[in-house]
């Protein structure tokens, strides 16, 4: 496997009035890469991520990107779609096209829908009410939307925290599945240690403002009895 | 009933302000704005005592008061629970301000029945021209910004992670919500006009899957309810807002029978 870097992080440091949250951060993720960004509640994994996504200013540091413009698909991490919530799967997927301007989708457009509903086992249910889904399945849907554009980086900020086991399990199957046939690079944010084992080759564990980073087989009992 | 000009000048300003007002709605209702456009109709009222006062029309000087309004509340924040109070404080103020307004001038009291609950007969070629340019205006302005709108509207969450200015954006809304009042209120008056903004749209979220299927439907239940409305008004006489209110009254509760039924 070649190595190329989509992603360099240099000397990051985000401070908020209160408190620096991170501190000194270098990460690189080269093309291809599925890695688990973990840490516990409170670490900094949505800082450091709204930051990738050039949603927060950092402090100080630098973040590039291979090429300098790179298309993110970012799943958040709270969402509220309550029962009531009108849209079909479909309809909500399709929400983020805003390349255009057009009230109606192009042809193109409407097949680059189907083809992601066809991708994340959506096409089933994609007339039916998103409010009405099970959790599994919205998670599904919110990963749709965020796959839409074709990004370069896809980035699932704590997409299973809310689902059980089986539902974990299906969802971590696709992303694995999306990384390695179509090898889209993977940034997926956890606080479930066990979960990151089993589907990542990478990790980079935020405690404490700083980052380390490794194969998951150094992610040992030891490293994070250090840590944790 | 097409013989009178007044019904002809009536039907003209009232398909626009249904096709206006039912399209807008559909955002109100995905953006949670039913209690600001209920607060505006309020600030309409006003807005047309005041024109009356200022020999201004009662329609422009509901567009002064609500655009100058939503132009505030925007302003002044963004987040949903600290602008539900200064929408109270900023409509308290302005409700004051039309009461004001209404006993300086001389207008004897069916003028402020009017205004409250709308007239057919009072509407003026000119002012069915003026209905009619703002409604194409406000049409016009909701295709421009049609996609990130409709994102901002139906899934807020998502729109932050990407390149929109919703701040801007709100704000743009709001003022298109201020025009759609305006509008609205100069056939079902302002007391009611709230009505056509979120009961066509709240029943078309029952029936619709997608926005343009939401908008289809609001825009057939506004246009029904507002033709029968004034068909039935011109036959019995009664007023026109009384049956546009039922019809869109009942237009909702079908709609949610039908929704309980099919999700059974
Ligand atoms: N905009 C902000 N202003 C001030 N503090 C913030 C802001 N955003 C996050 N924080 C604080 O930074 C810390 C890290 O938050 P976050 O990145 O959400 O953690 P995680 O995603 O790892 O659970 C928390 O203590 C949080 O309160
Ligand atoms: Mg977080």
């Amino acid at each position: 496997m070649t190595t190329e870097p989509i992603l360099d992080i240099q000397k990051l440091v985000v401070r908020f009035p209160d408190k620096t949250v991170l501190k000194d951060i270098d990460w690189t993720i080269q093309k291809g890469d599925m890695v688990s960004l973990i840490g516990v509640n409170g670490a900094g994994k949505t800082t450091l991520i709204r930051a990738i996504l050039r949603q927060l200013r950092p402090t100080s540091g630098q973040i590039v990107t291979h090429p300098k413009q790179i298309e993110y698909g970012y799943v958040p991490q709270f969402r509220n779609v309550d029962p009531d919530y009108p849209l079909s799967i479909k309809s909500f997927v399709g929400l983020t096209r805003l390349k255009h301007r057009l009230p109606f989708y192009l042809p193109k457009e409407h097949q680059a829908l189907v083809r992601v509903l066809k991708r994340t086992n959506l096409v089933q249910i994609q007339n039916s009410r998103l409010g009405k889904a099970s959790g599994g399945e919205k998670q599904r849907a919110y990963l749709a939307q965020a796959l839409i554009n074709e990004p370069d980086l896809l980035i699932l900020d704590e997409s299973t925290a809310s689902l059980d086991v089986q539902a974990k399990n299906e969802l971590m199957q696709l992303v694995r599945h999306l990384n390695e046939t179509e090898a889209l690079t993977v940034i997926f944010i956890t606080h479930d240690f066990e979960l990151a084992k089993q589907y990542t080759k990478k990790f980079a564990f935020l405690h404490d403002g700083a980052l380390d980073t490794g194969a998951i087989e150094d992610l040992t009992d030891d490293f994070l009895m250090k840590h944790v | 009933m097409f013989v009178f000009e007044f019904m002809r000048n009536a039907f003209l300003a009232s398909t626009f302000i249904a096709i206006t007002c039912g399209l807008v709605g559909v955002f109100v209702v995905g953006r949670n704005l039913s209690f600001l456009s209920h607060t505006l109709s309020e600030i309409g009222f006003a807005g047309a005592a005041f024109g009356v006062f200022a020999g201004l029309s009662p329609l422009n000087g509901m567009l002064l008061f609500t655009g100058a309004s939503s132009l505030i509340v925007g302003g002044l924040s963004s987040q949903r629970s600290r602008r539900e109070a200064s929408i109270s404080a900023v409509s308290s103020l302005f409700i004051g301000l039309g009461i004001l307004f209404l006993s300086l001038s001389n207008k004897n009291a069916s003028y402020a029945t009017n205004i409250l609950f709308g007239s057919i007969v009072g509407i003026s070629v000119a002012e069915v021209k003026q209905l009619v340019l703002l409604s194409v205006v406000v049409i016009a302005a909701l295709l421009v910004v049609y996609r990130q709108l409709v994102l901002d509207s139906f899934d807020a969450t998502g729109a932050v992670s990407q390149s929109i200015h919703r701040k801007s954006l709100s704000m743009f809304f709001l003022i298109l919500l201020a025009l759609s009042v305006s509008i609205g209120a100069q056939i079902v008056g302002s007391l009611l006009v709230f009505i056509l903004l979120t009961l066509p749209a709240a029943s078309a979220q029952y029936i619709g899957r997608s926005v343009p299927q939401m908008l289809v439907a609001a825009l057939s239940f506004s246009l029904l309810g507002v033709w029968f409305g004034l068909y039935l008004g011109y036959v019995t006489n009664w007023p026109v807002t009384f049956f546009i209110a039922t019809i869109e009254v009942i237009f909702y509760l079908a709609a949610l029978v039908y929704d309980r039924r099919g999700t059974k």
